[in-house]
């Protein structure tokens, strides 16, 4: 066993984990932080985006000792502070970005990333950008509608309802 | 997973010397890695992690004009700092995987694995980069010996990889649209002294040049100069995605479109 | 205008909140006091004789509490089919025992005959290792059609692998073969449906918890139906009394299908907890998933289109073998009859149809319904030999399809396949369509396209499909072993807010906003005062979950129902209240007023006098609020639609790019419009990745190729464009109180040959001749095509 200290979602906290614990697993069962969902075995669904010193990673393909002293925010510190919705989460809603909300905490975490290094993307990027992320739902047109809103640009063009 | 130890060793030296020990092996990004270990189809007793290793990592420009680039790189860091100096590089970088992927991936993680379908192989031997380990150096055109098999010995460390800067150079990747792997990938790269093509994810024995393509573009640095080439399909990989012909075919299609767009 | 909230307004959803903050609960995230963890030791071989299983050396791991294999659920019984069909001689369909744990024999890759509960995960999972099983490899049976002539039988008790042969309608068969053999023009195609993994993101998970003191169960699973997985557990596999168990299904992560289904799973984490004296929780990783989750679709057919030189269809006659994999999985046997034969008349006029499908059983994964179940199928046979005889006539796709469309005034209409459609507007989804796709200018595209060296392809497509399942009257007949109703009942709290306890549940479509939406709609209330209990065997009175495009339709209706009963009652309350005859009251907007008067108490006030019953009439009317109403439809809904898709063809690497597409719909009357594009938006994304990407591949030994998200082709963000979509003006649903017809399936059915349509005709414009690819159709298979023409 080895004991880790990180910082998630601005609050220091610290554990006793394996070598082969998943971050991932560390934040759903050492810290009840069970908004990063585990949606497959080979790093490709996304359902566990979460950032690490501000970059997207998937927490399930990475060692919670491997975040020993890092930043790490996850979907659950993702509100304002008074608890409403950021202005991801709120594009999410007002655009109807999700249905099951199984992929959703990854889906506004890459969102989340994508916009931080990129304030107005096009359609074209964020599609790309959402390469890792699977969603089974939506077909991804209101996720890319969302996160397009919540860039700040207008949407109201968008194919028709 | 079995249960293993974590190493996170600080400088090469204290890496090396962890990965003595028996059945430890190193941890790059583990973006290949660790689901491995979740299928249990490893079982090292020691992961040597790699990513703390400060003089490991980081683009930087050797004064003969190769950009090095330290093994414990990541994708997203090479995508953003190879740009001005190796744009061809650079865009490579940019598209393996996804941003996830990228922002935990490394170099040397890819380059030591060696998967058949992987972007990095096909950068590194078409542009004649040469891997720089804790012991030596090592040629691209030697590095490479086929599916997931490299020159390196058990617990030699890739520190850096050293890339010539060629006049122009493009990656085309014909993406296997489930694991966005390449399904066919071809880097090419014009050098002063001639062309290189490497092809990476057609082959059962890894990334190769192709050298009929390579003597062709020396010559004649357009996509037409591909005419009348083929590559024959003997050897390549058959799969759900492809067949042999398919991949031998998306060779010669993506090497134009990759002269077409360095030029 | 709907009213602000009420029906017809695009609320935007309540459940967001949580899940857009990382507080939903799914199974997996719901972790009990003292619970130990369950793994499953699945077969790698395809086919095997169980010689021996010695879990000696596992139950002495560390951590390891007990082990169980198919001998010890020899005793119970097994998950039964959901349907009995019978075969067109009148013989009862073959019915092989599907037991918890694979016993005597294993009949699939990742068909499981051991489990191993511990302390932990990990601990399981290193004894699980450990367990030494002598499993005699046999040849598989994979091919649907080897399987038919062989002798190699995946249930050696039943002697075939043939399920049962079936014909719809067999009393047709004699007027279709001749009307084809004396018809001036036959088109004929031979396709495969290819077989999908539904692939909810949320594997499946399952906790079981004994209760000793009260010998009572809970199980929490990720189900879309908990009723009819405890109905069945209770009835046919474990035999617990009703009464003693109560299933959840909290949070679900998607379904599609495939959490339609009592899996083995189940039961193992309840007969475990109570060996085990603890609570055993399982979760599938998504290679399990991949291997023991019920797939969808594996049908190959063989679909015939007579008719006249000018077009007129004449009959429609299909051949089709559809696989159900080793077991019968609960509705597997209806998915390629009902759900498919009856559609076979698609939109059309057309005077005869027969259609022909023989269920065969083979060493995969069980296959069952997936979004659409056996309507994508029909629709896609239908729809691309319709595609192919225009080609083959010369005349224009759409004109074809409307020259034999059932017009406005028919309806309602009886297909020839057996079906009455309540109603339609064929052709005005039609002239909706061309009008957003703008036919006029697609060659302008399409030579904007060649200019970049591109095929540019336009496929069209009809559907009409029978959802919102299903009239129990109907189905009985049909084979149903069950009822296809739905119950709601709706409680009106002492301060005048409800809670509405549902059949249906909510795993992704939104009920928790649109329900309250109607209710609220119906009694002049703030919709935020209405909330959707559901998923709780022990809150709710009964249901028979979602799927089918029925929660609304069918769940809906008892809900409205429910609620009219409510205000039937209030009316005597507040008549009561306001010394009036309830005759004479009248209630609008949340008020009761006598008519003709300004007398009125507000619904709120009839609620508190329901429950503080002063002065009230206690003789006449019961004190409270409840109402309860079980709704069996009259009939399936009939959703149509129109569909259009243009794609760009790479002619150098075969390479398909969506570059339009668009769905108009006839839903009926739709309640709330934003979550029904979302509907349509997923399902036609399904059908994309069903056309395009989507392959579940068995080998000749019956090992799944596609078994990761590393070989399985999920949709992508960036392998997709926008969808225009447009459901306005439908035509209602004649025969429920919504006139709501179903929403969920009809992308994913009418999508697929659009998708291929367009490719066949972007092929056909770069001078290939090239009529038909089995889906999906992959760039290697495009070009290969292509090459081959």
């Amino acid at each position: 066993m080895a004991s880790v200290t990180m910082t998630v979602n601005g609050k220091s906290v610290s554990g006793e984990v394996e070598g082969r614990t998943l971050l991932s697993d560390f934040l759903r069962n050492d810290l009840h932080l069970t908004g990063t969902h585990v949606g497959c075995d080979t790093s490709q669904c996304g359902a566990c985006v979460i950032h690490v010193n501000g970059a997207a990673v998937k927490a399930c393909t990475m060692f919670a000792v491997e975040a020993d002293g890092t930043d790490v925010a996850t979907i659950e510190g993702q509100a304002n502070a008074d608890g409403s919705l950021n202005v991801i989460q709120q594009a999410f809603q007002d655009h109807h970005g999700l249905q099951c909300g199984f992929c959703t905490p990854g889906m506004v975490m890459s969102a989340a990333a994508l916009l931080k290094e990129n304030p107005t993307p096009t359609e074209r990027e964020v599609r790309e950008y959402l390469e890792g992320n699977i969603c089974r739902c939506t077909g991804y047109h209101n996720i890319v509608k969302a996160i397009m809103a919540a860039s700040g640009q207008d949407v109201s063009a968008i194919a028709a309802e | 997973m079995y249960a293993f130890d974590i190493e996170r060793p600080s400088t090469i030296a204290d890496a090396v010397k962890a990965l003595k020990n028996e059945d430890a092996q190193a941890l790059g990004g583990g973006q290949t890695l660790i689901p491995t270990l979740k299928q249990r189809l490893a079982m090292p007793s020691a992961l040597i992690s790699l990513t703390g290793i400060g003089e490991m990592k980081g683009v930087c420009l050797a004064d003969d004009g190769a950009v090095c680039i330290g093994g414990a790189t990541n994708h997203a860091t090479v995508a953003k700092e190879a740009a001005a100096h190796y744009p061809g590089l650079a865009g490579l970088a940019a598209n393996i995987g996804d941003p996830a992927v990228r922002n935990r991936g490394t170099i040397g993680g890819s380059l030591a694995n060696n998967d058949p379908s992987a972007c990095y192989p096909a950068a590194a031997l078409g542009s004649g980069a040469t891997i720089i380990t804790n012991t030596r150096e090592i040629a691209a055109d030697d590095y490479f010996q086929g599916m997931f098999e490299t020159a390196l010995e058990d617990g030699e460390v890739i520190t850096e990889v050293r890339f010539p800067v060629p006049e122009k150079a493009h990656y085309q990747k014909f993406v296997q649209p489930a694991s966005r792997f390449a399904l066919v990938g071809v880097f090419v790269a014009k050098y002063a002294d001639g062309v290189r093509v490497a092809v990476t994810g057609a082959s059962e024995n890894g990334v190769f040049r192709w050298s009929e393509a390579e003597a062709a573009l020396s010559a004649d640095f357009s996509a037409a100069a591909l005419d009348g080439l083929t590559v024959p399909a003997d050897g390549m990989i058959a799969d759900l995605h492809g067949s042999p012909d398919y991949r031998a075919h998306l060779i010669k299609v993506m090497t134009g479109r990759a002269v077409t767009a360095a030029a | 205008m709907p009213k602000d909230g009420g029906i017809g307004a695009s609320t935007t959803r309540r459940e967001d909140v949580r899940f857009l903050t990382g507080k939903g609960k799914y199974t997996a995230d719901i972790n009990v006091f003292g619970q130990a963890a369950a793994i499953f030791v699945r077969s790698t071989v395809a086919n095997g004789v169980i010689k021996s299983i010695d879990t000696s050396a596992a139950e002495s791991m560390p951590g390891v509490l007990a082990v169980f294999t198919g001998e010890d659920f020899v005793d119970v019984g097994g998950n039964p089919a959901g349907w009995l069909i019978n075969s067109r001689d009148g013989e009862p369909m073959k019915e092989p025992k599907r037991p918890v744990l694979a016993h005597g024999k294993v009949r699939h890759v990742g068909d499981a005959y051991a489990a191993v509960i511990a302390e932990t995960e990990q601990q399981a999972r290193d004894a699980a290792e450990e367990i030494i099983a002598d499993i005699e490899e046999l040849p598989a049976v994979i091919n649907m059609a080897d399987a038919l002539a062989g002798d190699n039988y995946v249930h050696d008790e039943i002697g075939t692998n043939q399920c049962f042969d079936w014909g719809w309608i067999e009393d047709n068969r004699a007027a279709t073969d001749e009307a084809i053999k004396n018809a001036p023009h036959v088109t004929t195609l031979e396709l495969v449906n290819n077989r999908l993994v539904p692939n909810a993101m949320e594997p499946r998970a399952s906790i079981g918890t004994y209760d000793a003191a009260g010998d009572s169960y809970l199980l929490q699973t990720t189900s879309q139906n908990p009723h009819l997985t405890r109905l069945l557990i209770s009835a046919f596999v474990l035999g617990i009394p009703e009464n003693k168990l109560t299933v959840i299904a909290p949070d679900v992560g998607g379904g599609f299908g495939s959490k339609i289904y009592h899996y083995g799973e189940e039961a193992l984490v309840l007969a475990a907890s109570k060996k085990v004296g603890r609570p055993v929780k399982w979760v599938a990783d998504r290679t399990e998933s991949f291997l023991s989750d019920a797939h969808g679709r594996d049908h190959v057919t063989k679909i015939e289109l007579a008719c006249e030189k000018d077009g007129t269809f004449i009959a429609f006659r299909s051949e089709t073998l559809a696989n159900v994999g080793a077991y019968l999985s609960n509705f597997s046997t209806a998915t390629p009859t009902f759900l498919h034969g009856t559609l076979m008349a698609g939109n059309y006029t057309v005077p005869n149809v027969y259609v022909n499908v023989k269920t065969v059983f083979t060493n995969t994964a069980p296959v069952d319904a997936y979004r659409g179940a056996g309507r994508p199928e029909a629709t896609y046979s239908i729809e691309r030999v319709i595609d192919m005889a225009a080609r083959e006539l010369g005349m224009d796709p759409v004109e074809l399809r409307r020259k034999n469309f059932i017009k406005r005034d028919q309806f309602p209409f009886t297909s020839a396949a057996g079906l009455e459609y309540d109603s339609g507007d064929y052709d005005a989804l039609m002239d909706k369509m061309e009008a957003i796709v703008d036919r006029k200018a697609f060659e302008e595209r399409r030579k904007a396209s060649e200019a970049k060296g591109k095929l540019r392809g336009l496929g069209i497509n009809a559907y009409v499909e029978a959802c919102g399942i299903a009239p129990s009257n109907l189905v009985g007949v049909l084979g149903s072993r069950v009822g296809l109703y739905d119950a709601a009942t709706v409680r009106v709290n002492a301060t005048g807010n409800l809670s509405v306890m549902v059949g249906a549940h909510s795993h992704g479509q939104g009920h928790e906003t649109v329900f309250p939406q109607i209710v609220a709609d119906m009694l002049g209330i703030d919709p935020a005062s209405v909330d959707i209990v559901h998923g709780d065997t022990s809150k709710i009175p009964f249901g028979m979950g979602t799927y089918g495009s029925r929660s609304l339709a069918v769940c809906g209706s008892a809900m409205v129902r429910a609620t009219e009963k409510i205000i039937a009652k209030a009316k005597k309350i507040a008549a009561h209240m306001l010394e009036a005859s309830a005759d004479d009251v009248d209630f609008a907007e949340g008020q009761f007023t006598v008519k003709g008067t300004d007398k009125s108490v507000s619904f709120g006030e009839v609620a508190l006098k329901a429950y503080i019953p002063h002065n009230y009439p206690l003789e006449d009317i019961e004190p409270g609020l409840e109402e309860t109403a079980f709704y069996d439809p009259a009939n399936f809904t009939y959703p149509s639609g129109a569909y259009a898709c243009e794609v760009e063809v790479d002619p150098e690497t075969g390479k398909v790019t969506i570059e339009r597409f668009t769905a108009c719909d006839d839903f009926g009357n739709v309640m709330n419009p934003m979550i029904v594009s979302g509907q349509v938006h997923g399902g036609v994304v399904q059908g994309i990745g069903q056309a395009l990407l989507e392959n579940t591949t068995y080998d000749e030994n019956g090992q799944l190729l596609s078994a990761s998200y590393m070989d399985y082709v999920m949709p992508r963000a960036d392998d997709l464009p926008f969808i225009a979509v447009s459901h306005d003006g439908g035509t209602p649903c004649t025969h429920n109180p919504l006139g709501a017809k179903g929403c969920g399936e009809g992308g994913a059915i009418g999508s697929p040959p659009t998708v291929v349509n367009a490719v066949i005709d972007a092929l056909q414009s770069g001078g290939k001749n090239v009529t038909h690819i089995d889906m999906p159709l992959t760039p290697a298979r495009v070009w290969a095509a292509m090459n081959n023409a």
